[in-house]
């Protein structure tokens, strides 16, 4: 709406080439930006801006912009996602800053996400972890009526609870580990709560536990930056859950 | 030509069945021979990629993302129909199989949508086998909730977020086949060629997003599993990555598209706040279970908060136009009949484009506890966009550009006119007709994935010798550089306009002239517009930077400059069809207000042939048949 006040911002933000490139902070003015304009069409206004003026626009992952498919992936002062309760990059607006404000744009740092471009990292490593076993081994076809199974609501609704994980990688990039223990958690959890996950629980967290660290992650040391940086709100509880599946594991 | 479905006879319900049988077989030894590649993993093409890998075929699988569970099916919200009649209400395959072609306002084949509806409940079923947390009773059976165009409840949900859970389940399959080595799974990579050698479809050009490398593939098979196209309006409720771009390569190629006029405007999206809007958010059409949709009956009160207009003054239009339907008329309905209010000064919110839709009564009723459970991810959404809460004043919502019906043209096999060449989910035309019901989308895409592609693609591989052409053949190079030439005229234009403010004009015109309702002087000028506007775009678009990187803005350059070719084709297929149906709205052909369908002259799907850059294409048809549902004025009155 054009009749509301603009704002001016002083945005710095890490640019870097591809992975080997050393990168650095540049600095670039956000102009006429008014509190209806979420965070990445602020950006985009400025790529409009660098593109007229034969500069390469900053590049960054983004895709569905309503925070569901987890592409999105930015340290907004400090903070993954930009520190808003539950809210991706792509939901937060610019009625959160205030006019004059600087703000400081990084991409996801973890050892297991290595850089590919300015604000872009590759998170195959996740996918390697579900690929270890993040699913129950059904065929297509051949399965039982979904009402043969009876999963009570409150089972069914923790298993949602888990299940909710976008796969954005925040709690990586917000633990000071580099840990991915919230986003295996919650796959582990889902799978182990439900009765057709149960058959193959004890080989499931052995498996993504192998991977998750073969992949880099960190550990665990109870920070719980990872339940504060997830824009679904998932629970430090299913980390806790995976251990004492790890455990029982152990001696299945 | 007359173009032939192959849909099986006899009586509908033994179609599938019996085809299933006539179908040839690929003996389990030899099915390792033979390679496909499926491009897309959403729900259609993940469950593809997934179920053929299991079956033994050697898949090769792609997506634009960086990793196949970022597919925009990923974000449907409301659920997934299913013919289970779990709660006793009076469903069956046959009354989804009828309420499917009548909300598709007779424009479907029959054959192909009842198999949809027969394979619905194996969806379920498979889902919840594969750990989808389906919303349930407290005694643990699975929960309904009710959608759009129909009278049963038959929708399965996972809060709001059904979308999401039902590709990760999907993904979670696809997943277990790469770790088995069946699938090889390539992300970052966008398809910008169909190679066909001697008509048949060999494989694809792909290009390398992080590296800008052009690479081929090939393939005794190719599917599409590319989604829709209406990206083309430029505001949409789809991701920003969707377009066009792999099914135009395909039609430029040789395949036909079909019904491209058909496209879905979602009666409840965020309305747009400004200009530099880069995408409109969709409110799920359950939210309509328990929210009544109103308008301000005189003008003058549009500008007071809702909550100060009197009941008496407000006009619940679905509820008093559509009494047995309600607030729950299908989508095309409720689009149009929202649009008419506005049109008629009655809109709220800026510019007027807006519609109520409110929850008072529900939380009186059931507790703002209740409304919260089923929805309440959908007011955070709603909070986050607007600043405004949805349990204290009504939300506001305007219809946006949602989902295309049309697609590329196939045979009940999904099988396009190149041999080789299947095409599933929403980038196929097959089973919406004019207009698709609230949690059909969901359906079709895993039905076509997971029960119809595993035995129509072994049909035609039982035919065919596997690794006949391979990367090596002179198609493949010849494919390699014409698309590098293209890429490169991009970057060598060096113009004054960048890519989007070429989208947001076309956006503009096909929003403006080809959108809720067309006429043939809107078309007409778009018809005129439309290539004026892409021989700028040739002249004067500015892509920095090079080919051989990361280059997000020559991605959008070639996405772009396929829609410029396409909204003209859509435009001219909107034109061809003197008629209203369902999406497809052509204000001369109404009864107040209500789409008039012409049975006697455009009972037939259209599907239009390439015939070359700025040359007319060629229309065409294959007729519908209806021996099962009688043609009718589709009414919810």
């Amino acid at each position: 709406m054009s009749d509301h006040k603009t704002m001016t911002l002083t945005l710095i933000v890490w640019r870097q080439k591809s992975a080997n490139d050393p990168g650095k902070f540049e600095t670039y003015t956000a102009k006429n930006i008014t509190e209806h304009h979420s965070f990445l069409e602020m950006l985009d206004c400025v790529n409009e801006d660098l593109i007229h003026a034969d500069k390469d626009p900053i590049v960054f992952d983004h895709d569905c912009r309503e925070g569901i498919c987890g592409m999105c992936s930015q340290i907004i002062n400090g903070a993954a996602h930009g520190g808003q309760e539950r809210t991706t990059v792509c939901q937060l607006h610019m009625r959160k800053f205030k006019d004059g404000d600087t703000i400081y744009i990084e991409p996801w740092r973890a050892r297991a996400f290595p850089i590919i471009r300015d604000l872009i990292v590759d998170r195959s490593a996740l996918d390697k972890i579900i690929q270890s076993g993040g699913y129950t081994s059904c065929h297509t076809g051949g399965v039982a009526d979904g009402n043969a199974i009876l999963i009570p609501k409150a089972v069914a609704d923790e298993a949602m609870d888990a299940a909710q994980c976008i796969g954005c990688g925040a709690c990586v990039a917000g633990c000071p580990n580099g840990a991915a223990m919230l986003f295996t958690g919650a796959k582990v959890s889902q799978l182990a709560l439900l009765p057709q996950g149960k058959g193959e629980a004890s080989m499931r967290v052995k498996n993504m536990t192998k991977t998750m660290t073969e992949c880099g992650f960190g550990n665990c040391t109870n920070h719980y930056e990872c339940m504060a940086a997830c824009p679904k709100g998932i629970n430090v509880k299913f980390i806790a859950r995976m251990n004492r599946e790890f455990l029982k594991a152990q001696f299945a | 030509m007359i173009l032939d479905g192959k849909c099986p006879t006899g009586p509908i319900e033994q179609t599938w069945d019996k085809h299933r049988f006539d179908l040839k077989l690929v003996n389990p030894a030899n099915k390792r021979k033979y390679s496909v590649i499926v491009v897309g993993t959403g729900l259609a093409g993940g469950a593809a990629a997934a179920s053929l890998g299991e079956l033994g075929y050697n898949v090769q699988a792609f997506s634009y993302q960086d990793s196949p569970r970022r597919a925009h099916s990923i974000a449907a919200q409301g659920g997934i129909n299913a013919a289970k009649n779990y709660p006793n209400d009076g469903d069956s395959i046959y009354r989804l199989f009828y309420d499917t072609i009548k909300g598709g306002d007779f424009r479907a084949r029959e054959a192909d949508v009842w198999r949809l509806a027969q394979v619905s409940n194996n969806i379920i079923d498979q889902c919840v086998a594969q750990g989808v947390p389906f919303g349930r009773d407290y005694a643990g059976y699975l929960d309904n909730r009710s959608f759009g165009g129909a009278q049963v409840s038959r929708t399965f949900f996972a809060r709001g977020q059904t979308g999401q859970q039902l590709l990760l389940g999907a993904y979670s399959a696809l997943s277990r086949q790469i770790k088995a080595g069946s699938v090889k799974m390539y992300d970052r990579r966008e398809m910008l060629d169909l190679v066909v050698v001697d008509g048949v479809a060999r494989g694809i050009t792909v290009r390398n997003l992080v590296t800008g490398e052009m690479e081929s593939y090939s393939a005794d098979a190719v599917c599409l599993a590319t989604g829709g196209y209406v990206n083309v309006f430029y505001l949409s409720t789809n991701a920003m990555g969707c377009s066009v771009t792999a099914n135009w390569k395909a039609h430029k190629k040789g395949a036909f598209f079909a019904n491209p006029c058909y496209t879905q405007i979602h009666p409840t999206c965020i309305p747009q706040a400004g200009d530099y809007q880069s995408k409109l958010t969709l409110m799920s059409e359950s939210l309509r279970n328990d929210g009544r949709v109103w308008v301000p009956k005189k003008k003058e009160d549009c500008g007071k908060h809702p909550n100060e207009i009197a009941e008496d003054d407000r006009d619940y239009y679905l509820e008093r136009k559509y009494p047995s339907f309600g607030n729950l008329a299908p989508r095309d309905i409720a689009s149009r009949a929202a649009k008419e209010q506005c049109d008629d000064g009655r809109g709220v919110g800026p510019g007027g484009r807006g519609v109520y839709l409110d929850f008072a009564d529900s939380i009186a009723r059931l507790g703002a506890d209740t409304i919260s459970e089923r929805y309440g991810n959908l007011f955070e959404m709603y909070e986050k966009i607007t600043d405004e809460d949805g349990y204290k004043r009504p939300m506001r919502m305007y219809p946006a550009p949602h989902y295309s019906m049309g697609g590329l043209w196939v045979d009940y096999n999904l099988m396009s006119n190149i041999p080789g060449l299947f095409v599933l989910g929403e980038a196929n035309f097959s089973v919406h007709g004019a207009n698709r019901l609230g949690a059909s989308a969901l359906m079709q895409g895993l039905a076509d994935g997971y029960f119809v592609i595993p035995y129509t693609i072994g049909g035609y591989l039982a035919t065919v010798k596997p690794g006949q052409v391979k990367t090596d053949h002179a198609e493949f190079k010849k494919s390699v550089e014409d698309v590098k030439a293209e890429q490169n005229k991009y970057l060598s234009i060096n113009g004054k306009k960048t890519v989007f403010e070429f989208m947001r004009e076309l956006g503009g015109l096909m929003w403006e002239n080809c959108g809720m309702a067309r006429t043939k002087e809107s078309l007409e000028i778009n018809l005129k517009k439309i290539p004026a506007l892409r021989e700028e775009f040739w002249k004067n678009v500015k892509v920095t930077g090079s080919g051989a990187e990361l280059n997000q803005q020559l991605e959008n350059a070639g996405r772009t400059a396929d829609f410029l070719e396409f909204g003209e084709l859509m435009c001219r297929d909107a034109l061809h069809r003197n008629e209203s149906c369902g999406g497809h709205f052509r204000a001369e052909y109404q009864d107040a207000g209500e789409a008039q369908r012409d049975d006697v002259n455009f009972c037939y799907v259209g599907a239009w042939e390439y015939k070359g850059d700025n040359k007319t294409p060629e229309l065409h048809k294959e007729p519908l048949k209806f021996d099962n549902v009688h043609l009718a004025v589709r009414s919810y009155k």
